[in-house]
């Protein structure tokens, strides 16, 4: 077995699952929004600011960026695996994902708490 | 040891990488292909859906500038770019959720689901243009 140390778990079948389990989550959140935007089609400050107020869709949000974090992750992880064959080149592109994952994570974060 | 040296010190049967430029794709490597490009999209798209809803939830009158800047052609297909993709990146997701339970996985079922995915993220990128404009 060929160890990986950039891979998310150091191991395919973790990262795999990882990948699905994410992939629930978001698919949950978007199916909910998509739901809630086609649900009010003439949305108001009041009704957004509200939805956004509960704990609960403050919950469901942090984890669909915690599941995109990491879902984000693995897939770029496994683009630049398969196409960049150099080594340095790779791990700038990694670094950079990781780099603006973490932007977009902490973002989000302010997004939900710090208005 | 140089690296022609390196070459010629291993046998000649171990993989090469091959010219894909030389191969024409079966339709579930075309479907697999998108789903990956559509993943790069939506990860550069995840900066403009952030920034939305940031300004959506920066008060009364960033919810409506933000609402009338959406109104705008051009922020319009944007979204319906950044939702196209997140549709068929959901589609595909989905058909392999499938698989890995087992459903579809024959080479006839591959084939198949790869023409389903097509089919159905097609319609509903269409029905969603359609609700934007």
């Amino acid at each position: 077995m060929v160890a990986n140390i950039t891979s998310l778990g150091r191991s395919g079948l973790y990262d795999w699952m990882v990948q699905r389990v994410t992939a629930v989550v978001l698919a949950a959140y978007i199916l909910f929004l998509l739901g809630y935007f086609v649900a009010t089609p003439d949305l108001s400050y009041a009704d957004w600011n509200g939805l956004f107020a509960c704990t609960a869709m403050k919950i469901f949000t942090l984890m669909a960026l915690i599941s995109l974090s990491a879902h984000a992750w693995v897939g770029m992880w496994t683009i630049s695996t398969d196409y960049l064959k150099n080594s340095v080149v790779r791990f700038l592109f990694q670094g950079t994902c990781g780099g603006i994952m973490f932007v977009y994570f902490v973002w989000g974060i302010q997004i939900l708490w710090g208005q | 040891m140089g690296q022609k040296e390196c070459e010629e010190a291993v046998s000649d049967n171990r993989p090469v990488n091959l010219d894909l430029s030389q191969f024409s794709f079966p339709l579930p490597a075309i479907t697999s292909v998108i789903h990956r490009a559509t993943g790069l999209i939506l990860f550069v798209g995840v900066a403009f859906v952030l920034w939305a809803f940031q300004e959506s939830l920066s008060g009364e009158e960033s919810f409506n500038a933000i609402k009338s800047v959406m109104q705008g052609f051009l922020a319009k297909l944007i979204l319906w770019g950044i939702l196209s993709a997140l549709l068929y990146h959901l589609v595909a997701g989905t058909k392999h959720l499938l698989m890995d339970m087992g459903i579809g996985e024959t080479l006839e079922g591959g084939k198949l689901g790869a023409k389903i995915t097509l089919v159905v993220s097609i319609v509903l990128i269409l029905i969603t243009g359609v609700w934007i404009w």
